[in-house]
């Protein structure tokens, strides 16, 4: 069971109004205080919107954006390798659809040789078992740090 | 004791009803003859106190407002000369001139069982101590409660305001059993007191509080008794009315307003019209039995609710509900009259967002909108926008039903709205009218 633990990786998602300027302010921070961006995604409604952000250290980074008054909040995500092969995600959507586990949604994080994809799953642990066991690649917690 | 008086606050309603109408009618025939003020009124309304031949009457006198008293000031409204008072007080008036009260002997009395009546309605009597921490002065607070308090046999301590470590030990060592002051104070007692490592709920023995002087909520009332360990008590009274006079029973289902002293009305703010018990409305009152300064519908300038069914307490007076703003606070949308603590109210209800707003009032295209800014607390916070959708509907659905208007939402980040304290100005009002 621990092994599943390995795989779920710490997300930052930070809420944003739609103003100019939030996404500049997000990205000065975490340059002040040295922390990388490896992936992140935004995700916009009418009026307001989410950034969602893999950070190599996600902790700093919460507490540096909470002082600055960001509301944010950690989530579970889980990184998929992809195959450099046709037909890839509709297969991983398929063996999580069998599961009956929902992408929330999904954004892909490249660099470092790989091609990944970040998963938000309703739940995280039985993806990870279920995605697992059908023999697809996770990226462990720690190829983030 | 259960009633201070019973005989007048278990009266049955019709017999309360007849002897409004005596003492209104009274008023009326006094006031006409005896004031220059209230002749000319009356004449300008073309109402004569033979018109008055029912309690319903009372809506063919013209109405008083706080200019006409600033505009007699100090005291060319009184009818009894200077001798025949025993005391002034002085409100300070937020714009302009302030506002000078003067009392008879039989004044203060009538203030004073007033409060009797309502002390012990919660609850209070002979052997408690009550802490009067309202400020002693030309403010009506601290006198009124103390004679109040000492009305009905009770222990005062008349700390009025200041110096919180020594109201704390002084609660202490004297064993005070009720404190009356703004509920704000409270808290900062309740503050101040846990950093003297002084639990209100553990250590003292106080069980009640008197809270009123400032807009306050049922959510600060749960607050303050679930944290003080005390029963909250909300008062009302203004110093045209005396002074602080009024406050709920042991039942805290709304505010007693004793009959034979006070005649309510709720008028419409925009008509002038009398509304129905139960609709929001400005209340306005005639103080039947006052000398020295007669009120008589007088425009308070508050919004609330009345009631007039029979109290679980047995009293049978009319009672008001909380207050839920100033009239100068109302907002006209789409023609429905909306109070910035509706939305308060509202809000308080959703645990997803917290209690700061602020409201922007537009005009597009002829048409009035309403925009209410709220702010997302932590818990609710989601990184599915789904979620976030769903509590701005939710936060849009419950506006729409409490205010009968279509609001639009917005979630802002935390920490971002304005706070205020007390009069909040959440209001943006960008209409060219
Ligand atoms: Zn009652």
């Amino acid at each position: 069971m621990n092994q599943i633990e390995h795989y779920l990786i710490k997300q930052i998602s930070i809420f944003s109004e739609n103003r100019p300027g939030r996404l500049a302010a997000i990205a000065q921070a975490m340059q002040e205080e040295r922390i990388n961006i490896l992936a992140f995604s935004i995700a916009e409604a009418d009026g307001f919107g989410v950034v969602r952000a893999l950070v190599d250290h996600s902790e700093r980074a919460y507490h540096k954006l909470t002082d600055m008054g960001f509301m944010v909040s950690f989530t579970d995500v889980i990184a998929v390798r992809m195959r450099d092969e046709p037909g890839g995600l509709y297969e991983i959507a398929r063996i999580l659809g069998d599961a009956n586990i929902n992408i929330e949604y999904a954004y892909a994080y490249t660099g470092k040789d790989a091609a990944v994809l970040i998963l938000r799953v309703n739940n995280a642990r039985d993806a990870i078992a279920t995605l697992l066991k059908r023999n697809v690649t996770l990226m462990e917690s720690s190829f983030f740090k | 004791m259960k009633c201070w008086d019973p005989r007048i606050e278990e009266i049955p309603k019709e017999e309360l009803h007849r002897l409004q109408y005596r003492l209104l009618k009274t008023l009326v025939y006094k006031l006409y003859s005896l004031s220059d003020f209230y002749h000319r009124r009356m004449k300008e309304a073309g109402v004569h106190p033979d018109d008055i031949r029912t309690l319903e009457d009372v809506q063919k006198l013209p109405f008083m407002y706080k200019s006409d008293l600033r505009d007699h000031y100090p005291d060319r409204l009184f009818t009894v000369p200077q001798e025949e008072l025993v005391r002034y007080h002085v409100s300070s008036g937020t714009t302009g001139k302030p506002t000078v009260v003067g009392y008879t002997q039989r004044d203060i009395e009538n203030w004073t069982n007033s409060l009797a009546r309502a002390l012990v309605s919660c609850g209070l009597g002979r052997g408690d101590v009550i802490q009067v921490s309202y400020g002693y002065g030309l403010f009506t607070g601290g006198l009124g409660l103390h004679y109040g308090a000492e009305r009905i046999g009770a222990t005062v301590i008349p700390t009025s305001t200041g110096n919180t470590e020594r109201q704390i030990e002084l609660m202490m060592d004297l064993k005070a059993t009720a404190i009356a002051c703004t509920p704000s104070y409270l808290l900062h007692i309740g503050e101040v007191a846990e950093k003297m490592g002084v639990s209100i709920k553990n250590d003292t023995r106080l069980r009640a509080a008197i809270l009123g002087a400032e807009p306050w909520s049922e959510r600060m009332r749960n607050r303050i008794q679930e944290w003080l360990g005390v029963k909250a008590y909300d008062i009302y009274g203004t110093s045209e009315l005396y002074g602080p006079l009024f406050t709920e029973c042991h039942e805290q289902q709304g505010i007693h307003i004793w009959g034979d002293l006070a005649l309510v009305e709720i008028i419409d703010p925009e008509t002038n019209a009398p509304l129905p018990a139960g609709e929001r409305g400005e209340l306005t009152m005639t103080v039947l039995q006052k000398e020295a300064l007669p009120i008589v519908r007088f425009r308070i300038g508050d919004i609330t609710t009345m009631r007039d069914d029979v109290c679980a307490c047995g009293r049978t007076h009319p009672r008001i509900t909380r207050i839920e703003g100033r009239v100068d606070d109302m907002l006209i949308i789409r023609g429905i009259n909306v109070f910035p603590s509706q939305i308060e109210h509202t809000l308080m209800g959703i645990p997803e967002v917290g209690r700061e707003f602020q409201i922007v009032v537009d005009r597009k295209a002829e048409l009035d909108s309403l925009l209410v800014r709220v702010e997302l607390t932590h818990e609710a916070f989601s990184d599915r926008i789904k979620d976030l959708m769903n509590i701005r509907k939710k936060v849009a659905e419950r506006l729409q039903s409490a205010l009968l208007v279509n609001a639009e939402v917005e979630l802002v980040e935390p920490g971002t709205l304005p706070r205020f304290e007390g009069k909040a100005k959440r209001v943006v009002d960008r209409r060219k009218l």
